[in-house]
């Protein structure tokens, strides 16, 4: 294949194909509808004329005597009977009909307007903008005139009937009458209507003569049976060509004006149909078998369509999809991949003298014993399939300069991606560890950059083909480059739930641990070495928990930061803090605090922010890989599970809880009661009913969080829920109050509910009842269980969110596709500027600022800072 | 249209705190700036002449403003438009 040098589209001119232009780019007329002979062969001048082009082997094309696969197809035509009109284009006829006489054709308006008119299109077309709003507006004017002021004939109402009926005062107007009336324009008039006399006269949109499209567009299948299935396009042009046929025997006989009619009509459907078979109005014309057909505009429109379906997005070869599953062991940067699945999708070796023993053997070990070889490309450019039975003799046949389809093996990089691939951590270079089992494997800790999560999510794999993209992958995309994210400067790749409690476990308790259970928990990470003893018991000596986590971190490592756990004290004990949530890690021991979201979580670690920004990828992987593995081992040393009577609180603190919500309650009346006496004082901006629904809300918010506090107070740090909320594994302190304490009030938009009955929420209440219960207030817990009136309104709060989900995602996937489709030409250019593909400037300096959000700190600027400290060893 | 009539007392949009201070190079800054960027005066981004700081500016067709802006990332940060038709 020749690749030519790309060259720039200048112009394009959209327009009408006249019917000479037709009847030029034709090469034969159709006239019969028949496809094949007895014998097979295409019939001459019949749809499946040879001139047309090839889709059978071994035929030549009579026009440019190409074989199949290489004449392009060339386009036949159909004379029409008579004409027919275009169902594209009925809106316009209507608008033209309508602003033309009916008589002399002459567009409806006073030469001095033409001329204005003519000279604004001319403006705004030079000034490439839309020139819709003046043409509407001639053709608003010109419909206004009761008569024609250059033949002084008076005009007719006309009225148009989908798709393609239109009626002058009751009397049908054929297309052939429409026709003759759209030649009678002037190419002045055609201008000032913002047409192209010279590319699109309106009567061009009364089809003469039909286009036949050339074979190779629609090509017919031979099934196993040996019959053939002939194109969704040639059914229809079947249709055309018989009903033509009949038009004319019926016109020459002379048969009846009503016959004529009907056959005119259906060859008009025929037609329509043809060009776009979900017209409103239209039965869709449909096959034998009951399917409407795939016509012309079919073929173009929508997602499946040539634009967004084979265009934008097709289909590609060397790629795998299948559902994900986790497996912790693994590295991040791995992929665990079904054996089924390396042994379909190859890699090409290149057989040189350095790896010709190491092709050789590939070879030798077939296609079923992984990992192979599947193909062979000799010299000359045969491709052959290794087989059970040749491939100890293709073996020995291989040569220098011939290629050979090699099987994915462990360490291969691919390229694994999820949708919707929102980000360019969407798509990640992964090394390939082949393993059993149909799923493939990741590790949890890279579920963040793809929003992943193994509830049946799929994924797909895609094998880089050429060296050049394989090193592309590697240097660029490889999960290693992608731990901080672009967005916001931090890493987007970390420890998630398990991970963030085991380490939090770990290292925020004060267990002692032995030598074995060290050992056992960094066996994982392969260090075999443990620090000096915190202290001995029993003559034993014994570790703790922040020693061992020490071990993974690297040497030199001096970092302060407060933890997640942090409670925002007034003033900061710093180091001496008593939740251990000052955390202080020197020469990469850590000394004090414990280790959690802010240490290890993704979106938020600074442990892994300061490696990759201080020492380099690989050491943030390894640490990932590490922390990861010794959280799970941590976990499971005390185990971690959390069940219904988790959510249990003492009697006496339900009973405080109880009496926080009464107590909300009556205050909620006492609100209702100063609004009915009008005692309420009016906030400002607000009605008085406002201010007392502001009012109750407030009361109640502030009621539920009471009864949170008092629910922790009881729920110690040795709850396991208030340990994933607190170290920010997952859930949070209020799922844990609804669950424990108090649902809450349900608002929908923001507001208690109103609706239901009139007057009321639901028939249990009185009309005109403001109080907390009849608007959605749920004083339960979801342990305690929710009244029935309670669960309604919880269903009505959730069905909003629900919907809100739903409709937030539509819309910002739309936004998104936007946005992209704007931008995705800008680049950065070496100077800093953002220019697209003209070369035009869009800004003088990338954001402004020209800073990689990557190197931005979680979007703050303290590498300036964090150099100075390095150097004078002095924090903030 | 009718010229109106200059009382002196218009509102004038390059006085707004909001509004970023636009000024006209002069033509050695254009040269200068065409010569930093490598560009052609084409390649600048555009602004019509019916934008009311064009004309509180008293820009003229063909003419570079410079468009001081305020920034969050950069704290100040420069821009440059040719003024169009």
């Amino acid at each position: 294949m020749v690749i030519a040098t790309p060259k720039r589209i200048k112009q394009i001119r959209f327009g009408l194909i006249s019917p000479k232009e037709f009847r030029k780019m034709s090469v034969t007329r159709i006239i019969t509808a028949d496809t094949y002979d007895d014998d097979g062969f295409p019939i001459e001048m019949g749809l499946m004329d040879t001139r047309l082009g090839v889709i059978d082997p071994g035929l030549r094309c009579k026009t440019c005597g190409g074989r199949a696969g290489e004449c392009p197809g060339h386009f036949g035509h159909i004379e029409l009977v008579a004409p027919v009109m275009h169902v594209g284009f009925a809106k316009l006829i209507r608008k033209i009909l309508r602003a033309t006489c009916r008589n002399c054709g002459a567009l409806l308006l006073d030469p001095t307007q033409k001329k204005e008119t003519v000279e604004k299109i001319r403006v705004l077309k030079k000034m490439g903008q839309s020139i819709e709003d003046v043409v509407n507006e001639v053709f608003k004017d010109a419909r206004k005139a009761g008569k024609c002021q250059y033949c002084n004939e008076e005009q007719r109402e006309i009225k148009f009937e989908k798709p393609t009926t239109f009626i002058e005062d009751g009397h049908k107007l054929m297309p052939t009458d429409i026709r003759s009336r759209l030649e009678k324009m002037t190419d002045e008039d055609i201008e000032v209507i913002g047409m192209d006399s010279k590319n699109a006269r309106p009567e061009w949109i009364i089809l003469t003569v039909l286009a036949v499209p050339p074979v190779t567009m629609r090509p017919s299948i031979t099934l196993e049976s040996g019959q053939r299935s002939e194109d969704d396009l040639t059914h229809k042009l079947v249709d055309i060509i018989r009903i033509n046929q009949r038009f004319q025997e019926n016109r020459e006989a002379g048969a009846p004006q009503l016959i004529i009619e009907d056959l005119w009509e259906l060859l008009q459907y025929h037609i329509t149909t043809f060009i776009d078979n979900a017209v409103s109005g239209v039965p869709p014309a449909r096959h034998r078998s009951g399917r409407p057909l795939k016509t012309l505009s079919q073929r173009l429109k929508g997602k499946e369509g040539r634009f967004r379906g084979s265009l934008s997005g097709k289909r590609v070869n060397f790629s795998a999809r299948t559902v994900i599953s986790p497996d912790p062991n693994l590295g991040m940067h791995e992929v665990g991949v079904p054996l089924a699945i390396a042994k379909e999708l190859t890699i090409t070796l290149y057989v040189t003298p350095r790896n010709i023993n190491e092709v050789r053997e590939y070879v030798r070990r077939g296609p079923d014993n992984h990992p192979g070889a599947n193909y062979i490309v000799r010299a000359d450019g045969r491709r052959l399939r290794i087989t059970d039975k040749n491939s100890n003799e293709l073996a020995d046949l291989v040569e220098l300069g011939w290629k050979v389809d090699r099987q994915m093996k462990d360490g291969d990089v691919i390229l694994f991606n999820r949708q919707p691939s929102l980000h360019r951590m969407s798509i990640m270079a992964h090394e390939v560890k082949v393993l059993p089992h149909k799923t493939f494997r990741l590790n949890p800790a890279v579920c963040p950059p793809y929003n992943a999560d193994f509830d049946g999510d799929e994924m797909n794999m895609h094998v880089p083909q050429t060296e050049d993209a394989r090193a592309e992958a590697k240097i660029l995309m490889h999960v290693r480059e992608n731990i901080i994210s672009p967005r916001f400067g931090g890493p987007i790749i970390g420890g998630i739930h398990d991970h963030i409690s085991g380490l939090f476990l770990l290292t925020n308790s004060k267990d002692k641990i032995n030598k074995d259970d060290a050992l056992e928990l960094l066996a994982k990470s392969e260090i075999w070495e443990l620090p000096e003893p915190a202290g001995k018991e029993d003559g034993k000596p014994y570790w703790n928990g922040k020693q061992i986590f020490s071990q993974i971190l690297p040497k030199g490592l001096d970092l302060e930061f407060k933890a997640e756990i942090c409670e925002q004290c007034d003033t900061c004990k710093g180091a001496d803090c008593e939740n251990d949530a000052y955390v202080v890690i020197k020469d990469g021991v850590l000394e004090k605090g414990s280790i959690d979201e802010k240490a290890v979580g993704a979106f938020k670690s600074v442990i892994l922010d300061k490696l990759i920004k201080e020492f380099n990828t690989a050491l943030a992987c390894k640490f990932i890989d590490d922390a990861t593995r010794l959280s799970i081992r941590g976990i499971m040393r005390s185990g971690f599970s959390f069940g219904i009577n988790d959510e249990y609180v003492p009697a006496d603190a339900q009973n405080q809880i109880n009496e926080t919500l009464n107590m909300a309650t009556d205050k909620v009346e006492k609100l209702i009661l100063a609004y009915e006496a009008g005692e309420l004082e009016q906030l400002p901006g607000r009605t008085i009913r406002e201010t007392l629904e502001m009012e109750i809300m407030k009361e109640l918010s502030r009621a539920r969080d009471a009864t949170g506090d008092i629910a922790g107070r009881h729920l110690g740090m040795d709850n396991s829920a208030v340990i994933m909320a607190k170290s920010g594994a997952r859930g949070s302190m209020l799922n844990l109050t609804q669950m424990a304490a108090c649902v809450g009030q349900q608002a929908v938009r923001g507001e208690r509910i109103q609706r239901g009955y009139a007057g009321r929420t639901l028939s249990h209440f009185d009309k005109g009842d403001l109080g907390a219960q009849a608007h959605g207030f749920v004083k339960a817990s979801y342990k305690g269980g929710l009244s029935p009136t309670e669960y309604f309104f919880h269903a009505i709060g959730g069905r909003e969110g629900l919907v809100d989900t739903a409709v937030r995602t539509s819309q910002s996937g739309y936004l998104q596709r936007r946005l992209v489709n704007a931008l995705q030409d800008l680049e950065v250019q070496f100077d800093g500027t953002v220019r697209d593909t003209r070369n035009m400037i869009i800004q003088f300096k990338f954001g402004e600022d020209g800073i990689n959000p990557m190197n931005s700190d979680f979007s703050k600027t303290d590498a300036v800072k964090r150099i100075i400290d390095s150097v004078t060893g002095v924090k903030e | 249209m009718k010229e109106k009539e200059n009382t002196g007392r218009e509102f004038n949009p390059l006085k707004h705190r909001m509004v970023p201070n636009h000024e006209i190079l002069s033509e050695d800054e254009v040269k200068n700036l065409l010569s930093e960027y490598n560009v052609e005066k084409e390649q600048l981004p555009k602004i019509r002449a019916i934008d009311p700081t064009v004309a509180a500016a008293k820009a003229k067709v063909g003419d570079v403003m410079r468009i001081t802006r305020e920034s969050k990332t950069a704290g100040i940060a420069y821009y440059y438009r040719m003024v169009i038709a």
